[in-house]
């Protein structure tokens, strides 16, 4: 963990994006989007993603989600915008990495690092991730609506 | 005397730790400890009597189906049925569907009417929606009251002259309300409805007397009455069970058959029993009910009637705790927190070593009612004592949920 974050900070972070989502809109064209819904959790989201020559120029997400799987999922719109797919897609790499307690770089977080803690609490791993699954899983298929 | 602490002291589950506290375990709708008696039982099938039932002509097979008839026996006075009307199955959900499938989809037909309820599980409501598509009959749901309950006024008014099953719990899984069943029962037999009964919440918790209430079918679990994962079983009665179909076929629930598709059945309850039965799960059945017969299901009853009381009076005191099902006779005690999602709680209950469940617990039709997409659902056992509900209220006063990440 850095030593520029502490817990409050952590926490914060994570209270501020559940309470005030940046990224939580319903776009209306002009997205490919997938929808994403946890048995474990009352998680039900979609993730829209603009991609304009293989640059992230907008990505959004709606629906019905947790404090973790919000705060993460409007975290992770943060992070992918204006990056290239291939960035994107390291981003999502690391924060698996992260989630599982594996070595990552943590340079490339940002605030996303607010969920180092999570395999503490293993049933929430699922909404700590349902986002960055969704996306990746669209930029996997790129399909959709 | 009904003596918890001594109770406990039957449960190896109970002196679990979570998350480095005592563990406190208040998802017992969902599934239940088992005493070392039940687990004995699996155990003495495993190590010292294993072998096939109906199968063989040595001591062990003789054994084996000897307490096979046994433990017939025994669920069959446990809820005051007849022992041949006790299928064994793997669960109350084969019970439920076995009942949709092997009953209904062969007696109903265009048209005619399946009431249910919007607190319906899952496992009550997706096999009557194959039967409506099977046999074009429809689905209609009773309206519930103001609280969520179900009343014999609203099954009145539900009934029609299409009317042909009414398929409701017992008690409900995430409000916990008791339905009048046996009012339910006499009305429908008046309009020659058949009723199916979802017995899971209410079996474990309280004296059952089939011939009493009147239900055409009851089906219920073991592992959430001490019991093994596994087994479960269908209550039926007799001439509704030689109508129903046995929907799965094969060995060991047919008397001949022959090479030009002509087959002859076995007799209920066998015929629904094909292939190797889940044996190790019917010797700790047997040990279950044994147990749950030694407590005293009336004990039982009363006693979680007592700890849901006093529980009852504990969140009370809590102002931002909301509670759905205030006046329910069921140990399921169904609340929120107010401002805080019920998996963000039920994570920080996790943190403090305690056992809930979070979110629509499988009655996904429900929310809309509740108008709250998830629920934080506590449901109580003989085993669980006022220490553990002081435990829960201390941690439910617990301002901030996100302490299960950072502390």
């Amino acid at each position: 963990m850095p030593i520029s974050i502490n817990n409050e900070m952590m926490r914060q972070i994570i209270m501020d994006h559940y309470q005030n989502p940046l990224h939580k809109k319903t776009p209306k064209k002009g997205y490919v989007s997938i929808h994403s819904k946890s048995e474990n959790c009352i998680d039900d989201i979609n993730v829209y993603l603009k991609l304009e020559k293989g640059i992230v120029k907008d990505c959004l997400w709606d629906g019905t989600a947790c404090t973790i799987s919000t705060a993460s999922t409007d975290i992770m719109c943060e992070l992918v915008i204006n990056k290239n797919e291939k960035e994107a897609r390291y981003i999502i790499d690391q924060y698996f990495k992260m989630i599982h307690e594996e070595k990552f770089d943590e340079e490339v977080l940002g605030e996303a690092i607010a969920f180092i803690n999570t395999s503490k609490q293993a049933a929430r791993i699922k909404c700590a991730t349902i986002g960055f699954k969704a996306l990746e899983d669209i930029l996997n298929h790129k399909h959709g609506k | 005397m009904f003596n918890v602490k001594q109770i406990r002291h039957d449960f190896p589950m109970l002196n679990t730790k979570m998350q480095n506290h005592p563990l406190v375990f208040l998802d017992n709708a969902s599934t239940t400890f088992k005493p070392l008696s039940v687990v004995n039982a699996i155990n003495q099938y495993y190590l010292h009597e294993t072998s096939n039932s109906h199968r063989g002509d040595y001591d062990l097979c003789f054994h084996a189906d000897q307490m096979l008839d046994k433990t017939r026996q025994v669920v069959a006075d446990f809820i005051r049925a007849d022992k041949n009307e006790i299928v064994f199955t793997s669960g109350a959900s084969m019970s439920l569907n076995l009942v949709a499938l092997g009953y209904a989809v062969n007696h109903l037909k265009k048209n005619d009417e399946i009431l249910l309820t919007e607190a319906e599980h899952a496992s009550n409501v997706l096999p009557w929606y194959k039967v409506s598509k099977l046999t074009g009959a429809k689905i209609r749901f009773i309206k519930l009251d103001k609280v969520g309950r179900l009343t014999l006024v609203n099954v009145k008014k539900a009934i029609t002259s299409r009317t042909k099953i009414i398929a409701i719990a017992h008690v409900s899984n995430v409000l916990g309300y008791l339905s009048p069943m046996k009012e339910i029962c006499q009305l429908a037999h008046q309009h020659k409805i058949i009723v199916a009964c979802d017995g899971a919440q209410s079996v474990p918790h309280r004296p059952t007397n089939v011939k009493d209430l009147g239900v055409d079918f009851l089906s219920f679990s073991g592992h959430k009455m001490c019991g093994p994962t596994g087994i479960g079983i269908l209550y039926g009665r007799y001439e509704l069970l030689k109508q129903t179909d046995p929907v799965i076929s094969g060995g060991g629930m047919n008397v001949d058959f022959d090479a030009n598709t002509n087959v002859e059945y076995l007799d209920p309850p066998t015929r629904f029993e094909a292939g190797t039965l889940n044996l190790a799960g019917i010797y700790g059945l047997k040990a279950s009910i044994e147990y749950l017969n030694k407590i005293g299901m009336k004990n039982i009853e009363q006693y979680e009637k007592e700890l849901r009381a006093y529980a009852i009076r504990e969140l009370k005191k809590i102002n931002d705790i909301i509670i759905y099902n205030e006046t329910a006779e069921s140990g399921i005690i169904t609340i929120n927190k107010k401002q805080v999602f019920a998996q963000d709680e039920a994570t920080f209950l996790n943190s403090q070593g305690i056992a809930v469940r979070s979110g629509q617990h499988c009655a996904k039709i429900l929310n809309v009612f509740l108008k709250t997409p998830a629920t934080l659902r506590i449901s109580l056992y003989f085993y669980n004592t006022k220490q553990e509900i002081d435990t829960l209220i201390k941690a439910l006063k617990k301002g901030d949920y996100l302490d299960a990440y950072f502390n």
